[in-house]
């Protein structure tokens, strides 16, 4: 288990770089001047062209050289980081992330990336004149943390890279080497003046120091100055001062003087205080966790039946720990959403470049923090979505200016907490979703009868049907309908809902409402019958109780009157068939699934119970009425209702007594 | 539908099981899936599921669901005796590793069978489904019964459960 296989490493941080760069091109496209950007794309090139090498992925390193090469003269400013440029690094990006999946893989479409990236290179250095290669001299003088020999630096490797790039003389600094009493010999204390003769330009000579630039003092001035530099001349004094710089290599360099202290306290503490876990890890200690709160639940049972003073005692305390570390165990597996967020502008970039459309993309809320699990299995479904929005949703400029919109359509993608659940929004601003096509769609696949009463939102909800996915003409005519039911499944599979609104012209909005985490919720125990059940407490709106008058008068109809509104119910003796009499007096728990709400009859309310979700297995596959099941203290266990696809049985069973009559 | 998961007879042609009755006839299945032997415990009914797999049971802190096969074989429903156990046996379902609980009247023994002395079912003069059954073997006289598990929850746990008690 401890044993961890290097080239595994290498693919989660080449995932990362690779990451990185993405974000950083998909920046570039709004800003093409953020040298900031450009020297972070540039950076991670670097590293993973060098990583790969170390770790054999030889076809990655070369391939990712040419990149690199062409965005070291973005970064030179020899060339512009035009949309081609960035468009031909996006699609080599992708073939690079094959070559970091697999080391071997065929070249394949490599050399056509290759020579569109060279062509967009070439396209550039039409406007921005090369630079000349003439040779220059440069002093430079460098000192070196006196930690650095401890992280792995090794002085003579840099001086080496010098001498590499031209004629060198290299003088050691012996100022700084203190009385032999106190030398440590870890430490590096000597300086180096470097005279160096070479064709090469300044950024040349700051690449050798790439890796150990944040923290290092180095100086770079050129002797004996070529006459087109003479404005540099100031610098020979020593620091360059800003105002005075000419040569965007030298602006380069003050640049990074200046970024790279802020860069450096950035860095310092998040390479201190995060550490690298993988998943499976966590998910293990979250079970172990779920055990605990389960023993601990028992433990509780016992000792409350005990008069023993010191059990109880100890009971508490470990009841307290208990839910303290379920809290932070919670808090570890939350990650912000802005992870997902991300890789969706790169599938905008792509879907605007297909579609010919002006797509503008908008995130909020990129700061919602949602368990891990949960957001990786909420990529495909957002996919789906955004990319329906996009496509389907969005109508092409001309017909967008002709419906009196702006050309650029816009699709936004919100996430905010709400409570216990985080709502996801896609929003656009496209033709939205024709309710009449909709249902004649409907009504011609025969999921609904025709002629049948349906709230808007229950004409939308069809669009998630399965039956009305398949249809292929759908896509043609409101543009909504392929995969959704693929959507809607991963979505109840993680306890959510989805909820649609449109209005006809001005767009549409999809909301997913997601339970915050997936192991452990807070539930209502009741009692039907004989059986116990949970109920998830974030669907219970109120507890009422339902006198037998009641019940009686309701056998014709199941309504109850609920501050003025009717609230329709369903009674679960009944539904479970449990063969039991109803206890005299029974409660209706109203729940609530967003839209409507419905009450339960139970027959007993037990209390709150927190609960960790065990899964059912596949035997039980075809039973939606539960999304799981839990171990109460005694040992038991108690299924967890699914409070939506109860309601809608409950709506099935009641349409099948209302035909039989 | 028989998969390799039902093949466990070794080169010389032998079979570890574990034998057990069900309304005294006696059952067998591969010593390898069995995981742990329970006394009848507290089941939770699962309303609405297939009524082979009607129930659930903690074992371990897991849910693990509780198959009945006296279904499967169209026998009745028995009441819990002072023999009645729990086989939990881990069993391959969908390509998933599942824990699954059988009950059975009563539990033998870990024992051999020769696969010369078995016999596939034979087509008529059988109240049992003959998918049900991987093999017949005979043993002193009787015969016991090796049930083709894959074949019953497949049955049993799919949209026609409702056809599985057909004899």
């Amino acid at each position: 288990m401890s044993h961890t296989d290097p080239s595994e490493v290498f693919r989660v941080e080449s995932q990362e770089l690779l990451e990185q760069i993405e974000q950083g091109l998909l920046d570039l496209e709004n800003n093409p001047s953020d040298s900031e950007v450009v020297a972070s794309v540039f950076r991670a090139l670097h590293t993973l062209k060098g990583s790969g090498a170390m770790f054999g992925y030889e076809a990655l390193s070369a391939f990712t050289h040419h990149c690199e090469t062409a965005f070291d003269r973005v970064r030179k400013g020899e060339a512009a980081a035009t949309p081609k440029l960035i468009g031909a690094v996006l699609a080599a990006l992708d073939h690079m992330r094959a070559l970091a999946a697999k080391p071997d893989a065929e070249a394949g479409d490599g050399e056509a990336l290759l020579t569109s990236l060279r062509q967009a290179m070439e396209a550039e250095s039409e406007f921005t004149p090369p630079a000349p290669p003439a040779s220059k001299t440069w002093r430079i003088r460098f000192s070196l943390p006196a930690d650095c020999l401890v992280n792995g630096t090794r002085p003579l490797s840099l001086l080496d890279e010098l001498r590499a790039l031209g004629e060198a003389e290299v003088d050691a600094i012996t100022d700084d080497i203190p009385e032999l009493s106190a030398l440590v010999p870890t430490e590096c204390h000597l300086a180096w003046q470097v005279v160096l003769k070479t064709d090469q330009p300044r950024s040349a000579i700051e690449d050798v120091f790439i890796f150990v630039i944040d923290d290092m003092k180095l100086e770079i001035e050129e002797v004996g100055a070529a006459a087109a530099e003479k404005e540099a001349a100031p610098q020979a004094a020593g620091v360059p001062e800003p105002g005075n710089v000419t040569s965007l290599a030298d602006h380069r360099k003050d640049h990074d003087e200046q970024a790279a202290p802020e860069k450096f306290e950035a860095r310092l503490p998040m390479a201190g205080e995060t550490v690298r876990v993988p998943a499976s890890r966590l998910d293990e200690l979250l079970d172990q966790v779920g055990e605990l709160m389960i023993a601990q639940s028992r433990l509780k049972q016992v000792s409350a039946a005990t008069s023993d003073m010191n059990l109880r005692s100890v009971a508490e305390e470990i009841e307290r720990l208990a839910s303290e570390l379920r809290d932070s165990m919670m808090f570890v597996r939350m990650v912000p959403i802005s992870q997902l967020f991300g890789r969706f502008r790169r599938l905008i970039h792509d879907l605007a470049r297909d579609t010919g459309k002006k797509i503008e993309f908008v995130t909020e809320g990129e700061t919602t923090e949602l368990d891990k699990t949960v957001i990786e299995r909420l990529a495909d479904p957002l996919i789906h979505l955004i990319r329906n929005a996009a496509d389907h949703g969005l109508e092409s400029p001309a017909d967008r200016i002709k419906a009196g919109k702006s050309e650029v359509g816009h699709v936004h993608l919100t996430a905010r907490q709400a409570g216990a659940e985080v709502v996801i929004s896609v929003i656009d601003d496209g033709r939205g979703i024709d309710r009449d096509r909709v249902r004649a769609k409907a009504e011609e696949n025969g999921l609904i009868a025709p002629g049948t009463t349906l709230s808007d939102n229950e004409i939308y909800q069809l669009i998630l049907q399965p039956g009305f996915s398949t249809a292929s003409t759908i896509t043609n005519l409101s543009g909504r309908g392929v995969g959704m039911d693929v959507v809607k499944r991963t979505i109840e599979g993680l306890r959510g809902a989805i909820e649609i609104s449109t209005v006809e012209g001005e767009g549409s909005k999809v909301n997913l409402r997601i339970p915050l985490t997936l192991a452990i919720i807070d539930g209502l125990l009741v009692r039907v019958g004989e059986g116990r059940y949970v109920i998830p407490l974030s669907n219970v709106e109120e507890c009422v109780e339902l006198s037998r008058e009641q019940d009686l008068r309701s056998i014709g109809r199941s309504f109850i009157t609920l501050r003025e509104s009717l609230v329709p119910f369903l009674r679960l003796r009944e539904m479970f068939a449990t063969g039991t009499d109803p206890d005299p007096y029974q409660k209706i728990v109203v729940v609530s699934n967003g839209a409507e709400r419905v009450g339960l009859v139970v027959d007993q309310i037990l209390g709150h119970h927190q609960t960790v979700i065990k899964p059912l297995s596949a035997f039980h596959a075809a039973v939606d009425t539960f999304s799981g099941a839990t171990i109460l203290g005694d040992g038991s266990v108690a299924l967890i209702l699914d409070v939506m696809h109860l309601i809608a049985a409950g709506q099935k069973q009641e349409e099948r007594l209302r035909a039989a009559r | 539908m028989t998969t390799e998961q039902a093949s466990g007879w070794d080169d010389s042609g032998h079979l570890q099981v574990l034998t057990f009755d069900m309304q005294g006839e006696t059952f067998a299945i591969e010593a390898g899936m069995v995981r742990e032997i329970l006394d009848r415990i507290p089941e939770t009914v699962v309303p609405g599921a297939p009524e082979m797999v009607g129930g659930l049971v903690n074992f371990r802190g897991r849910v693990v669901p509780l198959a009945d096969l006296h279904k499967a074989f169209g026998f009745d429903r028995t009441g819990i005796t002072m023999d009645s156990r729990i086989i939990v046996i881990e069993f391959d379902m969908h390509g998933e590793a599942t824990l699954v609980g059988l009950k059975a009247d009563k539990v033998h023994e870990v024992t051999v069978l020769e696969k010369a002395a078995t016999e596939t079912a034979p087509r008529v003069g059988m109240r049992w489904r003959q998918d049900f059954i991987r093999c017949l073997a005979k043993r002193s006289g009787d015969f016991i019964v090796v049930p083709d598990l894959e074949r019953i929850f497949t049955v049993g746990c799919g949209a026609d459960a409702a056809s599985f008690t057909q004899h």
